[in-house]
């Protein structure tokens, strides 16, 4: 296996973004990525597009081929891959983009994360988002994806004493950090009675709990690292890739309290980098609802399990903290569309390790990890970058 | 969800059919044919049983925001149950005030309209939870 660097990053801003297409978000996110890495257009082997439901949102399957086309290189006839794994897709396409490359099967690899949310009601957005739980044995009894993370939840505080403030400050925090990130849907700081008197969507979990429907992409372009050095100054090292599933239904697991995918994924990373979480100074995690952020942080070992609430009350996951969590903003403030989340995360790890994040850089920042999960956690990526 | 895709699935819905593999005595719901434990072992040992409907309230949430076919249900409680025979499953709690309702509570499974496909279409059951009076 050869060493795998990141040399270029591009994204849109997430939000509703009306006069965008899935196409232009694509496009946008992917030629800005390919100039960051100073690439022409038949440099690239291979393009790889984490997508969980554009044949629902925008009735359009077949989108690896489409963005491929629109970026202008349908004429160099190049593998274009759709990669879906539900919240995981974005994370997903980049394991495989990684994987082409360490192979060495491709040199130069572009790997993109998009999702056209808005073009449908906010009903149905959320039925979209429960295709991936259990169709069959769970959403068609009456769940829904933020039904199933309450569950976890009053799991959590039941067996940990985790309180309803604790977990309701996972928002406050990544809203605090949204405000500094001028790519964020959310750049405006909340309070914790904001989340905690907002409606209920599923108790204890009410709107502020939950991520947002959002429309975006992000692109990152990846390349052997002995070739890195001739594009870019700073290229950022892929430290390690792992990947890990688990039962598709919540129901199935002994517990509902950690996700065992994290920790298996989390493992295989550290003994692939030879790294330990103590040595993690930033983290992107997939809270797309605030109690999963307190699983993540705890399962990815930063913290001892049911410790999580507190370490994040306690501000230890904020800026300056002990691990810098979510400062993008996160899944609640930054936006979700679903496929491009888990390319955006890896955007924003690469700015911070380069230094480029402006008000909110963690300081010498060397190495970030992120974490991406699919649904309630049965599929999950973790990534480790760090300074080459 | 088109009829056959629900109806194939009826003696699981109706009678909570479920199997157990007899290498090593674990139950599985809905069925399925090999023990995700024993694999290889348990081919030709997994047998069908039914779930005796029992057990006790291992998470629930009330749902306020649902699905356009449960907006007439709402709020509704959903609850995950543990089994008396050790597996868990996912449904709604009815006949109770979500006040009332308590990590280990005990529930019986009880068959119920779920939904239909569209205002014209075929009507499907399935089991909800009920509490165990008492």
């Amino acid at each position: 296996m050869r060493e795998v660097a990141i040399i270029g990053i591009g994204g849109t801003k997430f939000g509703e973004l009306w006069d965008m297409s899935l196409r232009d978000l694509g496009i946008q996110a992917g030629l800005a990525a390919v100039a960051d890495a100073k690439l022409a257009a038949e440099d690239i082997d291979a393009l790889y597009v984490g997508n969980m439901s554009a044949g629902r949102f925008i009735e359009q399957e077949h989108v690896a081929a489409l963005i491929a086309d629109y970026s202008g290189l349908a004429r160099d006839n190049i593998p274009a891959t759709r990669i879906e794994a539900a919240g995981a897709s974005g994370g997903l396409a980049f394991r495989e983009g990684y994987l082409a490359v360490a192979s060495g099967m491709h040199d130069i690899v572009v790997v993109g994360g998009a999702e056209k949310m808005t073009d449908v009601g906010d009903v149905l957005a959320a039925e979209i988002q429960s295709t991936a739980a259990d169709q069959q044995w769970e959403v068609v009894f009456g769940a829904t994806l933020a039904s199933l993370f309450a569950m976890i939840a009053r799991r959590h505080m039941y067996e940990f004493g985790t309180t309803r403030e604790q977990i309701a400050q996972v928002a406050v925090k990544n809203h605090k950090h949204g405000a500094l990130n001028p790519n964020a849907q959310y750049q405006r700081e909340i309070d914790l009675s904001t989340v905690l008197n907002a409606s209920p969507v599923a108790e204890p979990l009410g709107v502020f709990d939950c991520a947002p429907l959002s429309d975006g992409a992000a692109a990152v372009v990846l390349c052997s690292m002995d070739r890195a050095r001739s594009y870019t100054s700073k290229p950022i090292r892929i430290a390690a890739s792992a990947q890990a599933s688990d039962t598709l239904a919540l129901h199935s697991r002994t517990t509902v309290t950690s996700f065992k995918a994290t920790q298996v994924a989390a493992q295989r990373a550290f003994r692939q980098a030879g790294r330990r979480p103590e040595q993690v100074q930033l983290a992107e995690v997939h809270d797309n609802f605030t109690i999963a952020e307190i699983l993540a942080i705890e399962d990815l070992g930063f913290f001892p399990k049911g410790q999580g609430g507190k370490a994040t009350m306690d501000g230890e996951t904020a800026l300056g903290g002990k691990v810098a969590v979510n400062t993008s903003g996160g899944l609640k403030a930054r936006g979700f569309p679903f496929g491009a989340t888990g390319v955006a995360q890896l955007v924003e790890l690469v700015e911070q390790l380069r230094g480029e994040a402006g008000k909110r850089q963690v300081p010498d920042a060397t190495l970030g990890l992120a974490q991406n999960a699919g649904g309630t956690g049965a599929t999950v990526v973790v990534s480790l970058l760090e300074v080459a | 969800m088109a009829t056959a895709r629900f109806w194939r699935e009826n003696p699981s819905r109706y009678n909570l059919k479920a199997v157990r593999c007899n290498n090593c005595g674990r139950v599985f719901f809905p069925p399925r044919g090999v023990c995700s434990v024993c694999h290889r072992k348990s081919i030709g040992k997994m047998e069908c049983l039914n779930l005796k409907g029992e057990g006790e309230v291992f998470s629930f949430t009330v749902v306020h925001e649902a699905p356009s076919q449960f907006e007439i249900l709402k709020p509704y409680m959903v609850v995950m149950v543990k089994m008396d025979e050790g597996v868990m499953l996912t449904s709604q709690l009815i006949n109770s005030d979500p006040k009332d309702v308590k990590i280990g509570m005990r529930v019986k499974a009880t068959l119920r309209r779920l939904g239909e496909d569209g205002p014209s279409g075929v009507i499907y059951y399935g089991y909800k939870f009920r509490p165990i009076e008492g």
